[in-house]
């Protein structure tokens, strides 16, 4: 690319050509309001809220290349008078419920208001007595919040789902479900973190969220995904990939859990499972491509539209079901407990973790093994309502005997990571050697397609590792070339969940998932089936159900409006 | 005769018909020289303002001119196909006259799909592509990426008529202008160029006896205001001062921009609302309006957006 120069507001700044106004601003550290603008997608120049003035035209910023010598102004006259008509306009149709909305009143929207001393309510809502859609019982989307920038649509497109899709109603086209018989929301949640007017939620995202609590009588039991201990310190100002496992700990604690497990445990369980599931099936060549199945999200796109495919997915369950199921059987058993009085809470980095507790079939002597699903959003928010300050919280350890995993358990958070893990664990049973390097560097990163080639013996294996579902169509076409695929449907996987702290990009999300793999170099036991609990329990004769699922055929849910 | 219809169409001075006027032999030039082996040719005759009738006189009256500037323009950029791109009323009556004389000939007559904003040219692009009916990011502009991401050359029904008669040798000065509204004869009428909007009306027996006001193109004139020329479409609406409500009249066209807009870019889509939320209750805050009119005119996403207000800021000045 050539370097060129340009000025921004009488400043001369170094970029390159073809870069953006946009980008040429943002990577020298000049502020320029944007909304519908996200480095996920692509340039849509929707909102018109980023528009600058060259030559005395107004221009938008964000899809506007930049040129040798091009003078530019963030902050004429010009500029000023239709970025705040512009906001005007949007608030305008946006109904502002800022006391319970995903983005805790830190989103752009209100940011550039203040800054631009916006009348917010200079007209009267147009979407005031627009409907609240729920899809399945999992998210919400409340219309009257909608600013119309397309990128919910965008990002379900992406996800290869399609579910939500421009639809015309009186001279206006609005954001809606889909009424087609065979396109039906999955639960990524990636809607909810890619609009900048909040207008997604999880269902009870606010009003829920204290109800695990209200179990006085009972025993409290918390847990956390591998994915979350390198986010949420995000949500109290802390930097982005911050190691808060001990605080999280400590907040829960102060929360009134009894005990605080940690499902990276869980984690090394479906490791050990899954690893000996590839075993058998390339032993009697049966049932492959094996395909991971710890996330709900995937395995209901496959139910929903590949049922072809059910019986290639992984039978292990998913790591906060396998230890929410040794708490009640196990666990309970251990501390002569009754099952019944035992209250589990996961905090997930994911929306669809809602979804997949409700699942009957996973039931075990007719208890849920996961009574609640906390997104990373909500524990947060709870810490805040108890004026918790998480930030200078003193670490504690998560309690035996589900406390400590093996570093392969932890980097279960980020897209490659179950597939390490099943590796370091199934190719000493395929070889009969010990594995020498367990980094197995191929599968990390946030690429959406990943694939590697493992030599064990004689053999070649085929792998291929998917993050961000809409990647996955290319991967299917050709799936008899793999041995296993392991799919994730959030872009870099956990660490971009649904469930995460807002905002998100492939910046934040790098940085998430090193702290993941740093944690997992500090690890002595590295290996899944080496974690001591995990040979522990493997002697006991438990039942195979606490450890395995099945799957089954899918069909849309009924989307209300509420 | 002119060496080449480039040279023809700037020697004619022939300019674009959507409003901006862009110099047609400038456009013909850049399809040419751009880069990239595949090109394409749309003869737009997707006519959607209310009231022009001027694309379907000429496909009517004169279609074997119309391909005959096809012509012109396929032998001139290599490589190239066209498509005639027909409104659906336009489609059902000439596209088998059109076919015919299009014959051996690489060019496709095709009906419009969704309303006026689909005869945008990047909308177009769009519509034959069978894609969302939605303007493109400008730039690229269409002559460097247009139909599938080729060079495109988009000209309105008139300007290949324009070529068409150039090559032959028979072009006299003279342009098609829509005259409607309270006239007595309405019509399509073939008059010089350069002609005032008074001489229009005068030359085709239609200057009327009451008081009056024109909306030509975007733009309101008074009876006094008739010695401008007239671009573009070349539109001429006749109304009778007496007899018209100014705020039914603003409604209306307010409707037609919510109806037609495509509701992508939020300076047109949540400001012609407003505009027409203000007329319909008859609270017209001057000052409000005017920074609507500002952020549309100078923020909005295609020139549907931007050209909207014109006629609005026109009438309440004018008129109110």
């Amino acid at each position: 690319m050539k370097k060129i120069n340009i000025t921004i507001n009488g400043k001369k700044i170094p970029t390159f050509e073809g870069k953006t106004i946009l980008e040429s601003a943002e990577e020298n550290g000049i502020y320029i309001p944007a909304l519908c603008s996200h480095s996920d997608l692509k340039v849509k120049a929707n909102c018109r809220i980023c528009c600058v003035e060259v030559l005395g035209e107004l221009v938008p910023a964000c899809s506007t290349n930049v040129s040798e010598g091009m003078k530019v102004s963030t902050d004429s006259e010009k500029v000023k008078r239709a970025r705040k008509t512009n906001l005007e306009l949007l608030f305008a149709q946006h109904a502002e419920e800022c006391h319970d909305c995903v983005w805790n009143g830190a989103c752009d929207l209100l940011k550039i208001a203040e800054e631009n001393k916006v009348r917010i309510n200079k007209f009267k809502d147009r979407k005031q007595k627009f409907p609240v859609y729920q899809f399945g019982q999992i998210i919400q989307f409340d219309s009257s919040k909608c600013i119309d920038c397309g990128n919910c649509i965008e990002v379900c497109k992406m996800q290869g789902v399609g579910f939500l899709e421009k639809k015309n109603n009186k001279s206006f086209n609005q954001v809606s479900p889909s009424s087609k018989w065979n396109v039906d929301c999955i639960y990524c949640g990636q809607c909810i973190t890619h609009c900048p007017a909040g207008a997604f939620e999880a269902k009870g995202e606010f009003e829920e969220i204290e109800e695990p609590l209200k179990n006085k009588s009972k025993k409290i039991i918390f847990q956390f995904a591998p994915a979350v201990r390198s986010s949420i310190g995000e949500e109290f100002g802390m930097k982005e990939g911050s190691v808060v496992t001990g605080k999280i700990v400590s907040a829960l604690k102060k929360l009134g859990a009894d005990k605080v497990f940690d499902i990276s445990v869980g984690a090394d369980f479906t490791t050990v499972f899954e690893a000996k599931e590839v075993v058998e099936r390339i032993k009697k060549n049966k049932n492959l491509p094996v395909l991971t199945s710890c996330c709900p999200a995937w395995v209901r796109y496959v139910e929903l539209h590949y049922p072809k495919l059910i019986k290639n997915l992984s039978t292990a369950r998913s790591p906060h079901i396998i230890l929410g199921g040794l708490i009640k059987t196990y666990w309970a058993e251990k501390n002569k407990i009754s099952p019944k009085d035992i209250i589990v809470i996961s905090i997930m980095p994911c929306v669809a973790k809602k979804y997949e507790i409700l699942k009957p079939r996973l039931k075990i002597k007719g208890f849920k093994p996961v009574d609640y699903v906390l997104t990373a959003r909500e524990f947060s928010r709870l810490v805040k309502s108890k004026k918790i300050d998480f930030k200078n919280l003193k670490p504690k350890k998560a309690d035996n005997v589900f406390g400590d995993p093996s570093g392969a358990g932890i980097i279960y958070g980020a897209s490659g990571g179950v597939m390490e893990s099943a590796f370091r664990t199934a190719y000493e049973k395929l070889s009969g050697k010990k594995l020498k390097d367990v980094n197995f560097i191929k599968a990390r990163g946030l690429k959406g397609i990943k694939e590697a080639e493992i030599k064990i013996g004689k053999d070649i294996k085929k792998i291929a590792v998917v993050s961000g579902l809409g990647n996955v169509k290319e991967i299917l076409n050709k799936a008899l070339e793999y041995t296993c695929i392991e799919v994730m449907a959030c872009p870099g996987g956990c660490i971009g969940g649904g469930g995460q702290p807002m905002p998100v990009n492939d910046r934040i999300r790098q940085k998430r998932s090193e702290s993941l793999y740093s944690l997992d170099r500090h690890k002595k036991i590295r290996r899944a089936h080496e974690n001591p609990i995990v040979k522990e329990i493997l002697k006991e004769n438990l039942s195979r159900k606490i450890f395995h699922t099945y799957h089954d055929k899918e069909f849309k849910n009924k989307n209300k409006i509420i | 005769m002119a060496k080449s219809i480039i040279e023809g169409l700037k020697k004619h001075k022939i300019l674009g018909r959507s409003g901006c006027c862009y110099p047609s032999a400038e456009k013909w030039e850049k399809v040419k020289k751009a880069k990239g082996s595949k090109r394409y040719i749309i003869c737009n005759g997707s006519e959607g303002e209310p009231y022009s009738l001027k694309d379907g006189h000429i496909l009517k009256y004169y279609p074997e001119y119309v391909v005959e500037g096809i012509k012109q323009a396929l032998k001139e950029i290599k490589n190239s196909e066209a498509f005639i791109y027909l409104r659906k009323d336009y489609y059902w009556f000439f596209a088998p006259k059109l076919r015919k004389l299009a014959k051996g000939l690489p060019i496709a007559v095709i009906k419009k799909k969704g309303g006026y904003l689909a005869g945008e040219e990047t909308v177009a692009c769009q519509a034959i592509e069978g894609k969302e009916i939605e303007p493109r990011q400008r730039p690229p502009f269409v002559s460097e990426s247009g139909l599938w991401e080729c060079p495109t050359l988009v000209n309105n029904v008139e300007t290949f008529y324009c070529a068409g008669k150039i090559a032959r040798g028979e072009y006299k000065n003279e342009r098609f202008f829509t005259v409607t509204g309270k006239v007595p004869k309405k019509g399509v009428f073939m008059l010089d160029k350069d002609s005032a909007v008074k001489e229009i009306l005068e030359k085709t027996k239609n200057y009327p006896t009451f008081d009056f006001f024109a909306r030509a193109g975007s733009e309101i004139l008074l009876k006094n205001e008739l010695d401008k020329k007239i671009e573009g479409l070349g539109c001429i609406i006749v109304y009778d001062k007496k007899r018209t409500n100014p705020i039914k009249l603003m409604k209306k066209w307010a409707q037609f921009v919510l109806d037609e807009n495509c509701d992508k870019c939020a300076p047109c889509r949540e400001g012609m609302f407003r505009i027409k939320e203000m007329i319909s209750s008859k609270k017209l805050d001057k000052k409000t309006l005017e920074d609507i009119f500002f952020a549309m005119e100078n923020t909005s996403f295609c020139p549907l957006g931007k050209n909207a207000p014109g006629p609005f800021r026109d009438i309440i000045n004018k008129l109110m």
